[in-house]
Formats: structure tokens, C-alpha cells, sequence
């Protein structure tokens, strides 16, 4: 079949041997998904769900599943020494292998193993809840692709009552030019559990083309609080990332979800959240500091399927250069979900003229009594704060970038966990600081 | 050297139109100097010009601050150098934190490669809001972000405490304060009165002055200072009103 498609990507299907019996179900999965890949079409201009997109980003050819990465040990060190303060379990994976484990505490009951072993351990719990998502935001080639490639990442279980303060991390290193992982994390959190997971992705050096296939399904169900957080914070020139999230929130039950994007040449990430049953609530954020050529391409979705239900998204992007964003989201209520409470608000804050934000906001109500609000907003650094913060005695460029860390650091500072913030604070922090000695 | 803020003729105009015409001015260290005008007289225009805004043309005129040519500097260099402005509408800074702010404007004091000491610099602050009766959970809210306009001027009263400036321009920082809040800055600014350092209170309302009571007080009319007097120029100002200004003190 591959050979008969000029535009496959891949020669061959993106699978290695983990030396594990994996459940049947899974494998006819992956073939199914491999064929689901190879006749879904390209994204097109005609699309709407590419509007605005560099589809160029996305011509690959000759893409191979990753091969081990060299300098392992060094990657397992960086990780270590960079990390969220306080965990309560760190996984380490390069290039799509575990290569770094090392749990703390879990609370009893609680499960945390690579996806690749749960697939055999806890086939049944992966096989209910593993790319259950059916809708998509244009991303179903890539949704295709990556279920029917070899996986890395986490699988988290946290049954009916486990609750734990520190978050779970993982390190996901893509090394080599060409190379694919396909980093999946799966989070499960039933009744009243509550569970915080800060997946980090990067890059072994600057300037290779690796590639990033992730996706993201959370799960909380009766009462549970889930915190998801993505720091994508790969080299900025060669990777491209992307990334599908799928949220499904139970009854009174709470997922927030932030992506922070910082390095990559291209990302494009979708989420989708469900908010299923009364009283579920989505909270997503993201903070995204681009600038060179980058170009971070967000599509969401926020799905009211069932009466007093919220959410609440709020995106940043910061831009310099001649960077580019696009955000498009929708707000979707469906038919009977009255009493639907939700916001979205995408700012963008251009730091040069040459530098571009595209925001496409939408929404679709088809209840009564509502509460819905959308908004966009792009503007400059207003010259009357950077005077405040002068007349204090702080010099113009570092006014200007107390403000833009300032601007990044509202989406940050929704989250839960003081040392996540501080984590991902001094990540954008870095970043500012390396475009001011550029 | 001569320790006083001295504004010699000053001429300053915005989009064309000047506002200042000829200002003469001298605050003493040690001295609390009021500045009182009608609307439009200029007096927001001459705390810009003073700090610096980069609306404001000088064409004209001299200001030294203890000797040191304040118009050669730039906006930051003369907060460094020992000016403050109280504003009349501080600005928001969504997503950075009182504390953060604070803390970067005293590391721009620092020569470079010294770092503040951070239990020194919470301690301080600490005493300084509890001063103003200010709840601690301000140094972690962003700066000035919805804060009601008493809390505002707390926080420019505290900014200025924290910043031990030589000389502190308040601009109408009376304005939009009830009584209580009036009192309490005003008891921060007198509890900042020093032979080191000077002050220019520029305010509308005699009120203010009750309780920052000046040694000197200057009504400012069109661009210029056209009458100086004692405490009392501004009880008999409140009492005859700015009429009395334009219609007798006005140079014909």
C-alpha cells in the first residue's frame, strides 16, 4: 500500500519490537490506523480547518520512527536537573524508548507505568479509554498516524479517591534528523481523584528536524480534579510538533489543561473538551512566546453536551519577528445543555510589525439561558506602561519584557502548584532572556 | 552643590501646543512645596515633563536635581538618580506581581552582578504595607491590576517608600481618595518628610493639604507660577476660589 501512495510519509509503518506480547486489539488497531493514514488525504487549502496554515509545514517525506538516541545519559541528566521542583513520579523518554524512571510517591491504588507495558498489564482500562475521540480538528491524519505507530509515554490511573499534591512529569528527548516519536499520555482519573501531570518535550540538540507526533487523552470522571500541563520547549529552528488533546469531563468533575510553547519551527495542537455531564468543568490555557519564523497553529473545541456545565479558555501568544499564530476555537452547546457558562479569550501582543496573529472565534449555542463569551484581542506594548515601569527606575527593554512575561504569566499563574508555575515561569523567562542577547 | 530641585523658565509643549510657559520653581531638601491650579494650568504636564515622558517637548528652560541636569537623562535614569512621580492614574501591569515589580526596581539600583537580598527586601515591604495598611496579599496581585483607585494610591505611596527617593512629585495623588484612605497616605508621606529629602504635591483641592500640611505653596496658572506664599495661600485659594486666580493673580 505504501508504495502505491506518492505522498505517504513513511516507507513503511512507524514500528519497532518492544519485546512485549501486545493485546490483539491493539495490533489490529495499528494496522487499521496504518491504512486509516495512508488514504487521508493531506490537509488542503480548501479545508477550513487548515485556514490560514503553512500546509508546506506539513509535506513530509521520508519520515522514519525514531532510532535509539545517542548521548542518552546526558539527556537523563538535563532532565533531572531541569524539572518541576517537587514530584511525586519522573519518567525520562528519548527518542520513543523509556530511558529513566523514578517514582516517590503515588497514593495507593494509583498506577503509573509506560503506556507500552499498561497496554499489556491494564489492556482492558487502555482499550475503554485510549483514542476514544472521534471528532477532529483537521488533525486525522496525524491522529491516524499516530495510533498506528510504536508509542512512548505514560499511562496514569488514579481510581476513586487517590488524590496526590505533587505532579507526575515526564521528559519526552526527540534526537536526529527525520526522526518520529510518538509520545502519548494517557491519564485516567476516576471518582474524586485528583492527579497533576506536566509533560515536558525537547529536543537532544539545536537545529535537527525531528518530529513530534504526540496526543493527549484525560479522563476525570465523578468529582475528580485533573491538571494537565504540555511545556513544548524543543529547539527553535528543524522540529515540528504536533500535538491532539482529548479531554472528557464527568460529572462535577474538573480538567484544566495548559500549553506552553516556546521552541519549534511549527506546532499545531488541537484540543477537544467535552464537558459530558452536569456540572463538568474544562479550564484550558496556553502562553506561547514565538518568534524567528516559528509558527504555533491552535485549534480548539469546547463542547457542552449536558446542562451546568462550564468552561473557561484564555490563550496568550507573544509575538516577535516575523513569527505567526493562529487560534481558532469554537464553543460548541448542544441541543438541551441549558445553563452552559463558557469563555474564550485569545490575546495576542505583537512585539514587531513583521510578526503575525490570526484568531478565529466561533460559537454555536443551541440552549436557553447561556452565558457565552468570546473575544479576541491583539495589540502592542502600550507606551504609557513602559513609562510606569521606567519612571521606577527599570530600563526600557527590560520593561518591555517584564511586561510580555507579565502578559505570558496570567494563563501561567491559572494553574495549580506553585512549583509548576515556577517551572514553566523561568522556562518563558529563558526564552525572553535569550531573545534579548540575540 | 546646591541640594534643591530647581526648574529654571521652563518651556514644554505637547502635540505643538505649550503648556508650560516660562515655569520657575525651587524645592529645598527638607521642603514640602504644594503646587495649586485650575484645570488646564499645567500641572499634570509639568510631573511628565519632570519624569521624563517622551510626549513632552522641552523647549526651553533648565531643571538640575541637586546639580545634576535632570533633562539629559533618561526616564530611568532619573528614578535611579533620586525622582519620584506619585501618578494621578498609576497603570496596570497585568501578570506582574507588586513584589516582582518592587524587586526589579531595586535590582536596577544595584550596581551589576549584585543581587538584592530577598529576606531584607519581604521584611521591609512587609513593614512598609503594614504601615499603610495595606493586606499582604498585594505583593502577590499584578501590579495595580484591579485595584480600586484608594488601593492605587497606597501602592504609589509604598512604591515611593520602598524607593527612598530624594525628591517625590505627587500628582493628585488626592484624587479619588474617601477621607480614610486620604489619611493614611498622607501619614505615609508626612512619615517620609526628612531634611534629605523634598516634595512637590501638586494637587486641585485645598483638602490634601490638611493633612500634608507645606511649608511653601505656589499657584500655577497658564504655564507659569504666579503667586507663592505660605500654608495660608491655600486656605484663602479654597476659600476664594480659582476665579480669584484668573480673574485678579493673572497677569493681564
Amino acid at each position: 500500500m505504501a508504495q502505491e501512495n506518492p505522498v505517504s510519509w513513511f516507507a513503511a509503518p512507524p514500528v519497532f519490537d518492544l519485546g512485549l506480547e501486545l493485546p490483539d486489539w491493539y495490533r489490529q488497531l495499528q494496522e487499521s490506523s496504518w491504512q486509516k493514514f495512508l488514504t487521508t488525504p493531506e490537509p488542503a487549502r480548501t479545508d477550513e480547518s487548515w485556514r490560514f496554515a503553512d500546509l508546506k509545514k506539513v509535506r513530509f517525506s521520508e519520515l522514519q520512527a525514531a532510532r535509539p538516541a545517542e548521548n542518552v545519559e546526558a539527556l537523563i541528566q538535563r532532565a533531572k536537573t531541569e524539572r518541576v521542583d517537587d514530584f511525586a513520579a519522573h519518567f525520562v523518554f528519548a527518542n520513543n524508548r523509556l530511558v529513566h524512571s523514578e517514582i516517590n510517591e503515588l497514593p495507593e491504588g494509583a498506577v503509573c507505568l509506560p503506556i507500552n507495558e499498561a497496554l499489556v498489564e491494564h489492556g482492558d482500562l487502555v482499550k475503554q479509554h485510549f483514542m476514544q475521540e472521534e471528532g477532529s480538528l483537521g488533525g486525522d491524519k496525524f491522529s491516524a498516524l499516530h495510533a498506528a505507530a510504536t508509542l512512548s509515554g505514560l499511562f496514569i490511573h488514579f481510581p476513586k479517591g487517590a488524590t496526590c499534591e505533587l505532579p507526575i512529569l515526564t521528559h519526552h528527548f526527540a534526537s536526529g534528523d527525520f526522526n518520529c516519536v510518538f509520545p502519548h499520555t494517557l491519564v485516567i482519573a476516576e471518582d474524586n481523584a485528583d492527579v497533576s501531570v506536566v509533560d515536558t518535550f525537547e529536543t537532544a540538540t539545536n537545529d535537527e528536524q525531528t518530529i513530534f507526533f504526540a496526543n493527549v487523552d484525560l479522563v476525570a470522571t465523578n468529582g475528580a480534579n485533573l491538571q494537565y500541563v504540555a511545556l513544548q520547549d524543543e529547539s527553535d529552528h528543524g522540529p515540528k510538533h504536533v500535538q491532539l488533546n482529548s479531554s472528557r469531563v464527568g460529572r462535577d468533575a474538573r480538567i484544566k489543561s495548559a500549553f506552553v510553547n516556546l521552541g519549534a519551527e511549527w506546532i499545531r495542537q488541537e484540543s477537544i473538551a467535552r464537558m459530558m455531564e452536569q456540572g463538568s468543568d474544562c479550564q484550558i490555557f496556553s502562553a506561547n512566546l514565538a518568534n524567528g519564523v516559528q509558527e504555533y497553529d491552535q485549534r480548539t473545541l469546547q463542547s457542552h453536551e449536558a446542562q451546568h456545565t462550564t468552561s473557561d479558555l484564555l490563550f496568550k501568544n507573544a509575538l516577535y519577528d516575523q513569527s505567526r499564530t493562529i487560534f481558532a476555537g469554537l464553543i460548541e452547546v448542544k441541543p438541551g445543555s441549558h445553563h452552559t457558562d463558557s469563555y474564550q479569550t485569545c490575546r495576542n501582543l505583537l512585539g514587531s510589525n513583521e510578526a503575525e496573529a490570526n484568531a478565529m472565534p466561533g460559537l454555536e449555542i443551541d440552549a436557553d439561558q447561556v452565558k457565552c463569551s468570546h473575544g479576541s484581542t491583539s495589540g502592542q506594548i502600550s507606551d504609557e506602561e513602559i513609562f510606569y515601569l521606567q519612571a521606577r527606575g527599570i530600563d526600557a527593554e527590560a520593561a518591555r519584557q517584564m511586561i510580555s512575561l507579565g502578559f505570558l504569566n496570567e494563563s501561567i499563574a491559572r494553574l495549580k502548584g506553585e512549583a509548576v508555575q515556577t517551572y514553566l515561569f523561568e522556562r518563558v523567562e529563558r526564552k525572553f532572556r535569550s531573545l534579548r542577547s540575540a | 552643590m546646591s541640594q534643591t530641585l530647581n526648574i529654571q523658565n521652563l518651556h514644554a509643549s505637547v502635540d505643538g501646543n505649550e503648556i508650560l510657559k516660562g515655569l520657575t520653581l525651587e524645592v529645598p531638601k527638607g521642603e514640602v512645596h504644594a503646587i495649586m491650579g485650575p484645570n488646564g494650568s499645567g500641572k499634570s504636564t509639568l510631573s511628565k515633563v519632570l519624569a521624563g515622558h517622551e510626549d513632552y517637548e522641552v523647549s526651553e528652560g533648565t531643571v538640575t536635581m541637586d546639580g545634576v541636569d535632570l533633562l539629559e537623562l533618561e526616564i530611568d535614569e532619573r528614578s535611579r538618580a533620586g525622582l519620584f512621580l506619585a501618578f494621578q492614574y498609576p497603570h496596570e501591569i497585568p501578570g506582574v506581581t507588586n513584589a516582582n515589580f518592587l524587586r526589579a526596581a531595586l535590582q536596577a539600583r544595584l550596581p551589576k552582578g549584585e543581587e538584592i537580598d530577598a529576606v531584607a527586601f519581604y521584611k521591609d515591604m512587609y513593614a512598609q504595607m503594614d504601615s499603610l495598611s495595606m493586606d499582604r496579599k498585594f505583593t502577590g496581585r499584578a501590579v495595580n491590576d484591579g485595584f480600586s483607585g484608594g488601593e492605587k494610591k497606597r501602592n504609589e505611596i509604598l512604591q515611593m517608600m520602598m524607593l527612598d527617593p530624594s525628591y517625590a512629585i505627587l500628582d493628585e495623588t488626592d484624587s479619588g481618595l474617601d477621607i480614610d484612605a486620604l489619611k493614611i497616605v498622607a501619614e505615609g508621606v508626612n512619615r517620609m518628610r526628612s531634611p534629605e529629602r523634598g516634595f512637590l504635591v501638586i494637587t486641585h483641592y485645598q483638602r490634601l493639604l490638611d493633612y500634608i500640611v507645606p511649608d511653601v505653596v505656589h499657584v500655577l496658572f497658564d504655564g507659569q507660577i504666579i503667586k507663592t506664599g505660605g500654608k495660608e495661600l491655600a486656605l484663602e485659594l479654597e476659600e476664594k476660589g480659582y476665579d480669584w486666580v484668573t480673574q485678579e493673580l493673572a497677569p493681564a
